[in-house]
């Protein structure tokens, strides 16, 4: 085999299915050695062996990182860009749902989806744009939501957080733009997968190897924005401009 | 071709001045412990070893062993009241890098040869965990490294020997055609004569880079599933048994690299390089158990839960502790014991006795490493055989330490296991027959290879090895 040969990509949120949707999308089209960081060493561990036995990906490492500790957050990082010696492709990745509720939503509930959505990921696209900036190549991938254009009353909290999310990563790539670093940001719809099993699809529901598949081509383009399925962007671009009172009536 | 071609023909003419009569000197096992009174000659050529035997050989009571670079932990490279033949200075070797082999004196290190083959596309095929072992001490123990299972022992890899026997006659040696008296020396422990140079077989390599897999695991058990899973040759376990007895540890699997030509052969270095030592008198009491544990806490938390494919170089990896030189000394005054036995695949059982055993003891162990072994090679001493092999550094001055290993000898005999002589400053003469069946077959051989009983070690006598001195 060939020494450190391939795109080195780091999940962050190494569990995630779409983030590893991404990492097994990307390793079918190139050698990819990669690197996932969470929470919990057993599941990343496994994720990593499936990526390694299907052959998408040689060199799967694991690092851990809690993301709910934000002191942490700068020396975890670090570690990781120096273990590995810097990534060509960091995929930003972590997230919850929690219940879809807006105003009934239970408050700890409520809290704890702004916190990891905004707090604890905005923290950490703030360390790893660092890193990048200091490496002076790469690309960030920050997946995002439609939710963020313009959040429904049933989505309220989630879609305000990934709302600053999202904010957070366009105003930061205008930042970086010049020294080279991209940031991508990806806006899935509704997708079938763990983290929404058991609620209804909304219309245009989409899955996670949607996702990676969309995702995967706009790194080829210019691209900084990503919808998926791609007419959201269109449904959006008009949702986002309809007058509140008839907004609020859409059966959403 | 040998370094030396005719030690016999010019010992006549060797100057048989003081300096060959060997020098007074006190001397210790790696491990340290107490010294030992000897008679000691510092080799400069491979005639003085002939020509200070030659003095020594008609003294009353006369016997003698040779000696490298000293790193076994017990009592196997010397003789209390004897000669002892200091190799080390004995450092010549020529490599053939077309036919891939190395032809080295006795005293040639596993390091000083890495430093030259390794750039040529070269690897010494078995390495131990100490680059500054010699040649001569490496087929003597008939040593492994990391990569039993692919490559087996030391011994293996050599084609021919040069041995210097009790009668003063210079012996080439080779598997095919002197299979007995070969194999008695490969693994012989120094007893069926002097080592003077070997050419060993290497193998292709095209770089100084390892590429390591790390797992964490959690206990014994994780351990030996990581060590057997798929992956590189170089497959060690560290396990951390201070850390609540679980046995949880990091296992590494490394492979050599293809670089493409040219690339990062800069990064790797085949050697370590000392990065500090220990003073000679370090105070005892500053390794104990809290200030280990601490450490291999540290030592637990940076590793990577699982890591795939990290370039190390060859020295950095297969050598960590030759960063430390004189780390034995880190045990204070008394020193350490080394403790490693195997046992055979099936009998993973007894692996859980021992550490239940120990921990149960105030024996404190800081260092435990666990291996897989393949399959044991035909020397009658050679130490491995196919299952697991678990080394355990505890403290020689730690009370209660004689029965726990009185315990795990009969424990390991019992499963037809073994402890390795180079390593052992314990095993007694009833255990080394049971644990060394054939005992009898080394013992024919090498009596017909020194009639006289000339070559003796503190550590034959001990265990048995060698009978008593005759009258």
């Amino acid at each position: 085999m060939s020494a450190n040969a391939g795109t080195r990509v780091l999940l962050v949120g190494g569990t995630s299915e779409i983030g590893l949707a991404i990492v097994r999308r990307l390793g079918m089209r190139e050698p990819v050695r990669a690197v996932l960081m969470g929470r919990d060493p057993a599941a990343l561990a496994a994720a990593a062996d499936a990526l390694e036995r299907e052959h998408h990906a040689a060199a799967v490492s694991v690092q851990p990182l809690d993301a709910a500790q934000l002191s942490a957050h700068e020396s975890a990082v670090a570690d990781a860009f120096e273990r590995f010696e810097g990534f060509d492709l960091v995929v930003l990745a972590i997230g919850v749902l929690g219940a879809q509720a807006g105003l009934d939503a239970d408050p700890a509930q409520a809290a704890e989806v702004m916190r990891v959505n905004f707090v604890d990921t905005g923290s950490l696209l703030l360390e790893l744009l660092r890193r990048l900036r200091a490496q002076r190549h790469g690309t960030l991938v920050v997946l995002s939501s439609v939710a963020a254009e313009r959040a429904r009353a049933g989505n309220a909290v989630y879609g305000a957080a990934k709302a600053g999310l999202d904010a957070l990563a366009q105003g930061l790539a205008d930042a970086t733009a010049a020294t080279g670093i991209r940031v991508l940001v990806v806006r899935p719809g509704f997708v079938r997968g763990r983290m929404t099993a058991g609620l209804k699809p909304a219309p245009m529901a989409t899955t996670p190897d949607a996702v990676a598949d969309a995702t995967v081509r706009a790194l080829d383009t210019r691209a900084h924005t990503v919808w998926v399925p791609g007419r959201l962007r269109f449904v959006f671009a008009l949702l986002r401009h309809l007058p509140r009172p008839i907004y609020r009536r859409l059966p959403l | 071709m040998p370094p030396s071609k005719a030690v016999a023909a010019i010992a006549d003419e060797a100057p048989g001045g003081a300096r060959l009569d060997g020098t007074p000197a006190s001397i210790q096992g790696w491990g340290g412990g107490g010294r030992t009174p000897v008679t000691l000659v510092r080799a400069r050529a491979a005639d003085d070893l002939d020509a200070a035997l030659a003095s020594w050989r008609d003294s009353p009571g006369a016997g003698a062993v040779a000696r490298g670079m000293g790193r076994s932990y017990g009592d196997a490279a010397q003789l209390t009241g004897g000669l002892v033949l200091d190799t080390s200075a004995l450092k010549h070797f020529d490599v053939d890098p077309i036919g891939g082999t190395v032809t080295a004196e006795a005293g040639a290190t596993i390091g000083e040869l890495l430093s030259v083959v390794v750039p040529a596309g070269w690897m010494v095929p078995v390495v131990p965990g100490t680059q500054h072992v010699t040649v001569g001490g490496a087929i003597a123990a008939d040593i492994h490294g990391k990569n039993h299972g692919r490559a087996g022992t030391f011994g293996t890899h050599v084609e021919a020997l040069g041995l210097l026997t009790s009668g003063g006659e210079l012996l080439e040696l080779e598997p095919g055609r002197d299979r007995e008296r070969f194999s008695a020396t490969t693994g012989g422990m120094g007893l069926s004569g002097v080592i003077l140079w070997a050419r060993i077989r290497l193998l292709a390599v095209s770089g100084a880079l390892l590429s390591v897999d790390t797992d964490r695991v959690a206990d014994l058990e994780g351990a030996l599933s990581a060590l057997a899973a798929p992956g590189g040759e170089y497959r060690v376990a560290w396990l951390d048994l201070l850390g609540g007895g679980s046995g949880r540890g990091i296992v590494t699997r490394a492979r050599h690299v293809d670089l493409p030509a040219g690339a990062e052969t800069a990064r790797g270095r085949a050697g370590a390089v000392a990065r500090a030592t220990v003073p000679a008198r370090w105070p005892a009491g500053l390794l104990r158990p809290a200030t280990v544990r601490a450490f291999n806490e540290l030592r637990f938390r940076i590793a990577p839960h699982r890591e795939r494919g990290r370039l190390e170089a060859i020295g950095a990896h297969m050598f960590p502790l030759d960063v430390l030189d004189a780390w034995p000394r880190l045990y204070g005054p008394r020193g350490l014991v080394q403790y490693q036995l195997v046992v055979p695949a099936g009998q993973e059982h007894a692996l859980h006795s021992v550490l239940d055993r120990l921990h149960r003891s105030r024996v404190p162990c800081y260092l435990a490493v666990l291996k897989d072994f393949g399959a044991a090679n035909e020397a009658p001493l050679s130490f491995p055989l196919r299952g697991w092999t678990l080394a355990l550094d505890m403290p020689r001055a730690a009370p209660g330490l004689g029965e726990l290993l009185d315990g795990f000898d009969e424990l390991v005999a019992g499963v037809g296991g073994r402890v390795y002589l180079a390593k052992d400053s314990h095993l007694r003469p009833a255990t080394l027959a049971a644990m060394y069946p054939r005992l009898g077959e080394w013992r024919r051989v090498r009596d017909e290879l020194d009639p006289d009983g000339l070559w003796r070690s503190d550590l034959g006598v001990r265990t048995g090895l060698i009978p008593p001195r005759p009258q």
